[in-house]
């Protein structure tokens, strides 16, 4: 920072205390310039240190969170048939569905293509994906059509008397 | 490689013309040359302003939530309490910086013909500093912050007619409320910035113009036995310096006593005991104490705030009265009032902190 590249365009008529210290092969001034170059690295780092950790904060909660590895959704056995209730899998969105079949499944409701939510939809039989049409098999989760390339990832779901406990599969 | 970049940079940009002005440029060398970094400070300070601001803006939320968003940075998200601490007395260094630069401009005439204008730009940025100063405190909301605003905001409502119309407009309502906060939080990161940053250029580009100002003392001598350095590298080099020994005072400061966040403002509990204003609105907090122990009721702050104005005023327009670079009696007259000034300020400060012992 101290040390531009116009310098010797700078200090060539001026009589400047330091000039007859400008021969830039001194040893002690090479020693200087490293430490001084060493200590602003220090200074650097520990600024963006601090800084870095502070941004990042909320990643650091949300990788925390995505730690959890089940979840107790209560009164949630009383989802009637053919719909679906959108909850909270650690940071990220997920659903439940109680298929007209009485069957119980749970997904993550992120897309796989570019990470809309996803919704359920009863009277198509679908999952769908409104940004860009990526369409979802309510029971499996696998990928019928449009964009997506790989299926919801599934959750494992037990149905107790008072709720419906969903947990990593 | 080096030398074509330049040449395509220097066609475009006119960096050569750039360079010869900072060869050019020289800064003297005397006895009170010390004062000349305190602008360069304060410009530093000011600078580590925006960026702790910026950072602490991250996660700031004013409104309602103001509180449990400074507990948050302050306790939750790693290292806010020292960003935090950094913005809190950066703001008091630049305050003290400022005033230091202003008082060190004042006592070295740097105000006299032909700097008359970087003089009232200079005490604007001083003011829009403590409006600064002023709505940053109340954005965490705590107790300190709750009741030093109410106390601040009352001082204008005293005032006949208009007063109490300002009073509740800067306040949103009849008293300091989340609406006061939202306010304020637009004034700090918003207005005052918008103002402040183009008379900060103003200021700049005057100081660029006409250089640094010879103290009387330098004047008298004859130009021959003056003596001066170039701004670049050396001043710069020097500036630079300065700008280290106050980013470690900072750093020191911020992290040994990391500025604390009180109980969450509530309206319904008492004031806590030993609230007093930032030291920087000390003076005048003490001065209209004094005066309204001389005159009860409202005609002590009407009066205080008038005298107040009239002295505030008189050393605004200081340049127009001694403008002119020579020894006269509105020299010394000039000199005497702002070591009046000086001497008010600094008794009443005391005096103030004395008084809450």
């Amino acid at each position: 920072m101290s040390d531009t590249p116009f310098q010797p365009h700078l200090s060539q008529h001026e009589i400047l205390p330091q000039t007859e210290q400008d021969n830039e092969s001194t040893p002690t001034r090479r020693a200087f310039m490293g430490v001084a170059a060493a200590a602003g690295l220090c200074y650097i780092g520990a600024m963006a240190y601090p800084i870095y950790r502070y941004l990042a904060s909320p990643a650091e909660m949300a990788a925390n969170q995505t730690a959890v590895s089940e979840v107790t959704l209560k009164d949630a056995h009383k989802l009637p048939a053919a719909s679906a209730l959108m909850f909270k899998f650690g940071s990220s969105p997920a659903m439940l569905i109680h298929g007209a079949d009485g069957s119980w499944v749970a997904f993550s409701a992120v897309c796989t293509h570019l990470g809309c939510t996803v919704q359920f939809e009863p009277q198509m039989n679908r999952i769908h994906c409104a940004c860009h049409g990526g369409v979802y098999d309510p029971h499996t989760g696998k990928n019928v059509s449009g964009p997506p390339p790989q299926p919801l990832k599934a959750f494992k779901v037990n149905v107790a008397v008072d709720s419906v406990t969903v947990s990593r599969a | 490689m080096v030398a074509y970049l330049y040449n395509w940079l220097d066609e475009r940009l006119g960096l050569t013309e750039i360079i010869a002005f900072a060869q050019h440029k020289t800064v003297p060398t005397h006895k009170q040359s010390f004062w000349y970094y305190w602008g360069g400070i304060s410009l530093f300070l000011f600078l580590i302003q925006v960026f702790t601001g910026i950072l602490l803006l991250v996660y700031y939320r004013p409104g309602a939530e103001a509180f449990e968003s400074v507990r948050q940075i302050t306790y939750v998200m790693h290292f806010g309490w020292l960003i935090r601490s950094a913005h809190s007395w950066s703001a008091n260094l630049f305050i003290f910086a400022i005033l230091v630069h202003m008082f060190s401009v004042y006592f070295m005439k740097a105000y006299r013909k032909p700097r008359e204008i970087g003089w009232f730009t200079g005490i604007a940025l001083l003011f829009l500093g403590a409006l600064f100063g002023f709505s940053g405190y109340l954005l965490p909301m705590d107790e300190l912050s709750y009741f030093a605003t109410k106390v601040g905001l009352q001082i204008p409502a005293s005032l006949p007619f208009l007063g109490p119309f300002t009073a509740t407009i800067l306040r949103g309502g009849p008293d300091v409320s989340e609406f006061t906060v939202q306010r304020f939080f637009a004034l700090h990161v918003v207005v005052l910035p918008l103002l402040f940053l183009p008379l900060l250029g103003l200021h700049l580009y005057l100081v660029q113009k006409h250089g640094n100002a010879l103290p009387p003392s330098e004047l008298a001598k004859p130009a021959s036995a003056r003596k001066s350095i170039p701004f670049f590298p050396n001043f710069f080099q020097k500036d630079l310096a300065m700008w280290l020994i106050s980013l470690n005072v900072l750093a020191l400061l911020a992290s040994v006593y990391p500025w604390d966040l009180g109980k969450q403002a509530d309206a319904l509990s008492p004031a806590p005991a030993g609230i007093h204003p930032e030291w920087y609105f000390m003076a005048p907090f003490h001065m209209l104490k004094i005066l309204g122990n001389w005159l009860p009721g409202a005609t002590g702050e009407v009066v205080g705030i008038l005298l107040f104005t009239v002295g505030l005023a008189l050393w605004v327009v200081i340049p127009l009265y001694d403008g002119e670079n020579k020894a006269s009696a509105r020299g010394r007259i000039a000199h005497y009032f702002g070591l009046f000034a000086v001497t008010a300020l600094l008794v009443t400060t005391a005096l103030g902190y004395w008084g809450i012992r």
